[in-house]
């Protein structure tokens, strides 16, 4: 069973993120980048379930030259090989031109199942996924909590508000994970040396046929009208518990007409 | 006057209140219009027209329940096709991402997730990178794709005539391709859902042990809040991991949310920042999360918290 992973770089969230004031995207420059923490348990899966059936694990990843860091990451846990979408005409696409371009790859790769994280850290979207099964006309088996593959059929478990799904399709397919579903492997000292030698293959929008003037930030189809910080809460009443620290929390409460 | 048509969330025959939120939204852009998937909607049109619905238009099929998400981006994308609506406007809740995000491929559209307002020439606001920077942006292609988080806006009332119309939609084999077998509902189902709730009361690390969630639970439902949890607690198994706020777990915004024990590191933040009022809990003073209280206790939570319950019920019973 053939997998490809989709990965994505991101900004460490534990880092102060902004956008950059001339085109209102995401500033990478002063940020570390690193794997989104989502698309870790979306290889750890891909790795055990091609451990469990035999096949490759491809990691298919789009973004700028220093997105190779976080595929060899990848590579590093275990992962086969990997292909590498970087074009500066890619720059500022939003969800439906980056989906566009990621299926235009995976249109390239032999695969079973497609696995991604179920948003990235950055934009929070969680469309990604949805986008491509579109795209690609598969079944869309996302926000799953639990996978197993049995044959040409993939069971999931689909979260949900009230508890979660269970849902059935035929492979090929397109998967997103949450958080619950695995732990994540460390790459191993063997795993980090290997990675260095693992095939990464560039892709660039002439490769994959791609019109440039479908992607990246001038055809995004929307525009940042305005950004800034948001100002801090004014106002704020932090009290020390001196016995009544119950009874005043409820004083508020009753003063702010929540009983 | 064009359409906005909103996507309603419902189980069954009850209409969600984000649906609601969207209508009274919805009509100070246009007319608002209702997209049904499923049945339900004979008995749910009073409270679509009691919100301004002009029009709910229906398909009653079983497909949106049996399958994912795909046949509910095919009947909106069909309904924008024969309607041009000014707008579609969908719950911004994991599923609603979803079926806008297929919406948007289908259509050729621009979409927005995670709007907490939308002003003049359908500009949404919203935050990113965890509530830290606050951002106004439009869609620029297509038909205006809006995902807009539940309890973003206070519902109101403003009567509609919710006339029914059929929408003969035949929902594609591609879309029949993720056939749910069964629909799990686990415990917590007698509170509202964390994402729709108007109050959430969370509980973090401070909180020491899963048998004291029970306190939290507790004081929920003296509020008739949803219970949440930080990713500390649920990876330490003291709550269910489908109760996690935070930036791996749910996005909430409700009008009232307490947090009992959480220091409120980035992780959490992200789940909850765009609450309307925050109050906390927290023994440490110097717990970050108290940069987002409106009320801070500095205290320990094992007296504050009892003695907060106690004074709500005597508030309430009174």
């Amino acid at each position: 069973m053939n997998i490809v992973v989709c990965v994505k770089q991101v900004p460490d969230t534990g880092s102060e993120r902004t956008l950059r004031p001339a085109d209102s995207t995401v500033d990478r420059e002063g940020t570390d980048a690193l794997i989104n923490v989502l698309d870790e348990y979306a290889i750890e899966e891909g790795l055990r379930l091609a451990e469990a059936h035999g096949g490759e694990v491809t990691i298919l990843s789009m973004g700028p030259a220093r997105a190779s860091e976080s595929i060899r990451k990848a590579l590093s846990m275990g992962a086969d090989k990997a292909v590498h979408i970087v074009d500066d005409g890619l720059a500022g696409s939003d969800a439906p031109a980056t989906s566009e371009a990621i299926a235009a790859a995976l249109g390239r790769i032999e695969f079973d199942l497609v696995i991604l994280g179920s948003e990235s850290t950055d934009a929070r979207m969680g469309v990604l996924a949805a986008m491509l099964a579109e795209r690609l006309g598969l079944p869309q088996m996302s926000l799953a909590s639990e996978v197993e593959v049995d044959g040409q059929v993939i069971r999931i478990h689909r979260q949900a508000d009230y508890g979660y799904d269970k849902v059935e399709a035929s492979l090929p397919a397109v998967v997103s994970v949450v958080e619950k579903i695995n732990e994540p492997r460390y790459p191993s000292f063997k795993g980090i040396m290997a990675a260095k030698k693992k095939p990464v293959e560039t892709l660039s929008l002439a490769d994959l046929g791609i019109d440039p003037a479908r992607v990246g930030l001038a055809a995004s189809g929307t525009e940042v009208v305005s950004f800034a910080k948001r100002p801090p809460r004014q106002g704020g009443t932090i009290i020390k518990d001196d016995g009544d620290g119950g009874e005043k929390a409820a004083e508020f409460l009753a003063a702010q007409k929540f009983i | 006057m064009a359409e906005i048509l909103v996507l309603a969330e419902h189980s069954g025959e009850t209409v969600k209140k984000v649906t609601c939120e969207l209508l009274t939204l919805a009509r100070r852009f246009g007319e608002p219009a209702v997209a049904w998937a499923g049945p339900g909607a004979e008995a749910a049109r009073d409270r679509l027209a009691e919100f301004g619905a002009a029009r709910v238009y229906v398909a009653a099929g079983p497909e949106f329940d049996d399958y994912v998400v795909a046949p509910k981006a095919e009947l909106l994308a069909s309904l924008v096709a024969a309607a041009s609506p000014a707008a579609v406007l969908v719950a911004s809740t994991p599923e609603g991402k979803e079926v806008a995000a297929r919406l948007a491929v289908r259509t050729g559209s621009g979409m927005i997730t995670d709007a907490v307002g939308i002003g003049e020439g359908l500009v949404a606001e919203l935050s990113i990178f965890g509530g830290a920077i606050v951002v106004h942006s439009r869609v620029t292609s297509g038909t205006p794709i809006i995902c807009v988080r539940p309890n973003a806006i206070t519902p109101e009332a403003a009567p509609g005539a919710a006339e029914i119309v059929p929408a003969g939609t035949e929902i594609s084999d591609a879309a029949k391709g993720a056939r749910v077998t069964e629909r799990v509902v686990q415990e917590g189902g007698e509170r509202p859902e964390l994402a729709e709730a108007s109050i959430v009361v969370s509980g973090g690390r401070g909180m020491g042990n899963a048998e004291n969630f029970a306190m939290i639970e507790k004081l929920a439902d003296t509020l008739g809040a949803a219970v949440g949890a930080s990713r500390a607690a649920t990876d330490a198994g003291w709550y269910p991991h489908q109760f996690q706020v935070g930036q791996t777990g749910k996005t909430v915004s409700p009008q009232l949310y307490i947090a009992i024990g959480i220091s409120g590191a980035i992780q959490h933040r992200a789940g909850m920042q765009t609450s309307k009022t925050i109050m906390v809990v927290n023994k440490d003073a110097e717990a970050p999360i108290f940069e987002l209280a409106d009320f801070g206790v500095v205290g320990d939570l094992f007296s504050v918290v009892p003695q907060l319950i106690d004074g709500i019920q005597q508030r309430s019973a009174g």
